[in-house]
């Protein structure tokens, strides 16, 4: 007489697979050998370049080492030297400045597009394509254009301004040192705001709308919903957006020497265009490999910042 | 039996490229003739087409076959380094004259002497840029220099004539100035933009090894006069020597110290334009002015025939007949050999004023050698931070000096 089976529980034999009779040795060298692909490629292309990055900025590495081979190890002189340098602290504060107003610039404005864009209107999906534009131009040429918006005599940000009233003189965006380093956050705000507003959209469209209907029942709309729904759903793709958009403006390069090469009179130096031009224009390549570290360290300590912020929400 | 069919293909399309990759190229042409690689960075037509033009006229002569590369300006010297690391170095290399002597210190050019090319004839500035360690390391076989181009409409308007002297051009230039048009113009944006100051620096005395003497400041404090006059516009911080043509050509700047070089897009731009030597401090002083160009160099491959066919095109790129050819092909430039220089200026006037120039020019490297990168950073940064208002020409050196 065969039991009767409650219809919860399903047969043993029919759910589980069979048991396996191979070692647990083949299944992990299975598993190694997907990782190994994947594991030799950032050892080559990130691993390297850290490790020789970071011996070299401990190196006297000069032109003639690339002929001869030779790197004289000279401790912490290079770091001494960057350090020294009456540029190093302008080029910190710089550094810091410009990431800062640029990441809040660009998330501010990318999160009203990305709000404004998950409502449906006509021609919403072209424009979303649009929005894509100022991230795929590359930099040089958007900064050429830049550079003639931003001319002090003739270029059209002046003539819109004074013309609607907001400045008497034109401005030196370019040429004067009090305005250069806004004039480079500008271009860079604009170049980034693509990249806020598609994750951010992304982020945007996972919530449900189920969520908005029983808030809009409970009376909270708008802003109230924007502040007690979206934005606490949003918090994983936000601190991505965001340690992403810190790693990535920190080490901006070449949108500032296409607009003002660390100009004029150094007000828009900051660490990246110092290592460049201790490596390519002085040739002491030991010396912005130095500054590369300080780089390096700075984009670290945002990355620890996430894990750890990451870690938090995992655990909530 | 589809997959197979697929991943068949696949490898199928894959194998021809990889065989492409993998073959090298030969070290001898078909026939036994010698092939030397050769790197420069003349990439913008006209100029690369007739790059080529004369570097196969001289393979012809010489008996040797020229596989060219070219990469942008700026790619130039980390193309060559790497290629030092990788012992893959071309056989025949055009650098910028102020790089040469960064390189002939490495070890991995040849001299030019073990040859037998002394560079005679050459302007001795030319020769001081391509030198290091009283060896010759590179030669060239022509140099474009700065000069002052005015404006003869505007400046006529204006009632003045062509300034000589410091003092006329600071009246002319404010005399010119009005509404929108600037009296002068110079390029001062950094990345060797505004070594147009350099003439001015030297003209008046003062020198590289000492920024802080008071010739120096006399030289920044003309540049900062214009300025302030209104004959020079604030923006010029952040011009390149392309955009003050551009304002030249557009009658916003009725003077600009300007390259040789220009001249074809002047005489295309519809301005009635003419070009005179830099302005000196006095009248009497000499002017000196510097030169731009780039030498040929024998990199040190280890391949002795190679070097030494290398070497011969140098000798027959830097031939008098080889010279008056580039000249002639070329806009703006004069042969770095004085007497071809001063045989082509009697016929072809436009070169004169650039001629005496370039004969009596002055290497930016020629002095302080390898030391020249670090001075011109603090150079131009010390312009820049008196263009800005942020140093007194007597300081602006010694503040831009500690980067």
């Amino acid at each position: 007489m065969t039991a009767v089976r409650p219809a919860s529980t399903p047969l043993q034999a029919d759910v589980l697979p069979p048991p396996r009779r191979r070692s647990g040795r083949g299944e992990r060298t299975a598993r190694l050998l997907f990782v190994v692909p994947t594991a030799v490629y950032i050892a080559a292309y990130f691993g390297y370049p850290l490790v020789k990055n970071l011996l070299m900025s401990f190196q006297n590495y000069t032109t003639a080492t690339f002929f001869t081979g030779e790197a004289p190890w000279v401790g912490f002189q290079n770091f001494s030297r960057a350090v020294h340098s009456n540029l190093f602290v302008p080029a910190l504060g710089h550094t810091a400045l410009f990431t800062a107003v640029s990441i809040v610039g660009q998330f501010i404005i990318g999160m009203a597009l990305a709000v404004f864009f998950s409502r449906r209107f006509p021609l919403n999906k072209f424009l979303r394509g649009l929005l894509l534009l100022p991230w795929l131009l590359p930099s040089v040429a958007s900064s050429a254009v830049w550079r003639s918006i931003f001319e002090q005599d003739n270029g059209i940000l002046n003539r819109v301004l004074e013309g609607v009233g907001l400045i008497d003189e034109p401005i030196g965006w370019l040429t004067s040192t009090s305005w250069a380093l806004t004039a480079v956050i500008i271009a860079n705000v604009w170049a980034g705001i693509p990249f806020n507003a598609t994750i951010l959209y992304g982020g945007l469209q996972e919530i449900s709308e189920d969520l908005y209907e029983a808030a809009a029942l409970d009376g909270a709309t708008g802003w109230r919903a924007f502040r007690h729904i979206t934005l606490p759903l949003l918090r994983p793709v936000i601190s991505v957006v965001l340690v992403l958009g810190v790693v990535y403006t920190v080490k901006t390069l070449d949108g500032i020497l296409a607009l003002t090469n660390g100009g004029p009179s150094n007000a828009t130096q900051t660490i990246p265009v110092r290592a460049y031009q201790e490596s390519f224009v002085n040739f002491s390549f030991g010396v912005g490999a130095a500054y590369n570290t300080f780089l390096i360290l700075i984009s670290l300590v945002f990355a620890v910042v996430y894990l750890r912020a990451n870690r938090r929400a995992v655990d909530e | 039996m589809k997959r197979t069919t697929v991943v068949s293909l696949a490898l199928a399309a894959v194998l021809p490229l990889s065989l492409a990759a993998c073959s090298s190229s030969s070290d001898t042409g078909k026939d036994g003739v010698v092939v030397l690689s050769e790197l420069d960075y003349q990439v913008d037509e006209p100029s690369s087409s007739q790059m080529k033009a004369v570097l196969d006229g001289c393979a012809t002569q010489v008996g040797v076959k020229i596989d060219r590369q070219t990469v942008p300006g700026a790619q130039l010297i980390p193309r060559v380094l790497q290629a030092a690391q990788s012992r893959t170095l071309p056989d025949l290399v055009r650098i910028d004259n102020p790089d040469v002597q960064q390189i002939a210190a490495t070890g991995g050019l040849a001299p030019l002497g073990d040859y037998g090319i002394t560079g005679e004839g050459t302007a001795k500035g030319i020769l001081d840029a391509s030198t290091y360690k009283g060896k010759l390391y590179g030669l060239q076989p022509q140099a474009n220099t700065l000069g002052l181009f005015y404006n003869k409409t505007l400046l006529a308007q204006a009632g003045v004539g062509v300034p000589k002297t410091w003092d006329e051009l600071a009246t002319s230039a404010a005399a010119v100035s009005h509404d929108d048009v600037y009296g002068f113009a110079t390029a001062a944006a950094l990345g060797g933009e505004g070594w147009g100051f350099l003439p001015f620096m030297w003209s008046n005395g003062g020198d590289e090894s000492d920024l802080n003497s008071p010739q120096v400041a006399g030289a920044l404090s003309l540049f900062k006069d214009l300025e302030d006059s209104g004959a020079m516009s604030k923006s010029v911080v952040n011009w390149t020597q392309s955009d003050v043509t551009d304002q030249f050509t557009s009658g916003k700047a009725a003077l600009m110290v300007g390259g040789s070089w220009n001249m074809g897009r002047l005489a295309e731009s519809g301005v009635d334009w003419g070009v005179a030597e830099l302005p000196v401090p006095k009248a009497g002083d000499t002017s000196i002015s510097t030169f731009g160009g780039e030498a040929w160099t024998v990199p040190v491959t280890g391949d002795k025939t190679k070097q030494a066919k290398a070497a011969d095109m140098v000798k027959c790129l830097t031939s008098d007949e080889s010279e008056v050819q580039q000249a002639k092909s070329s806009v703006g430039q004069v042969p770095a050999k004085t007497a071809v220089a001063q045989q082509l200026a009697q016929e072809d006037p436009s070169l004169a004023p650039f001629v005496q120039a370039v004969a009596d020019g002055r290497a930016r490297t020629g002095k302080i050698g390898l030391a020249w990168p670090q001075a011109a950073t603090t150079i131009y940064a010390g312009v820049q931070s008196v263009l800005t208002g942020q140093a007194e020409p007597a300081d602006a050196m010694a503040k831009a000096a500690g980067s």
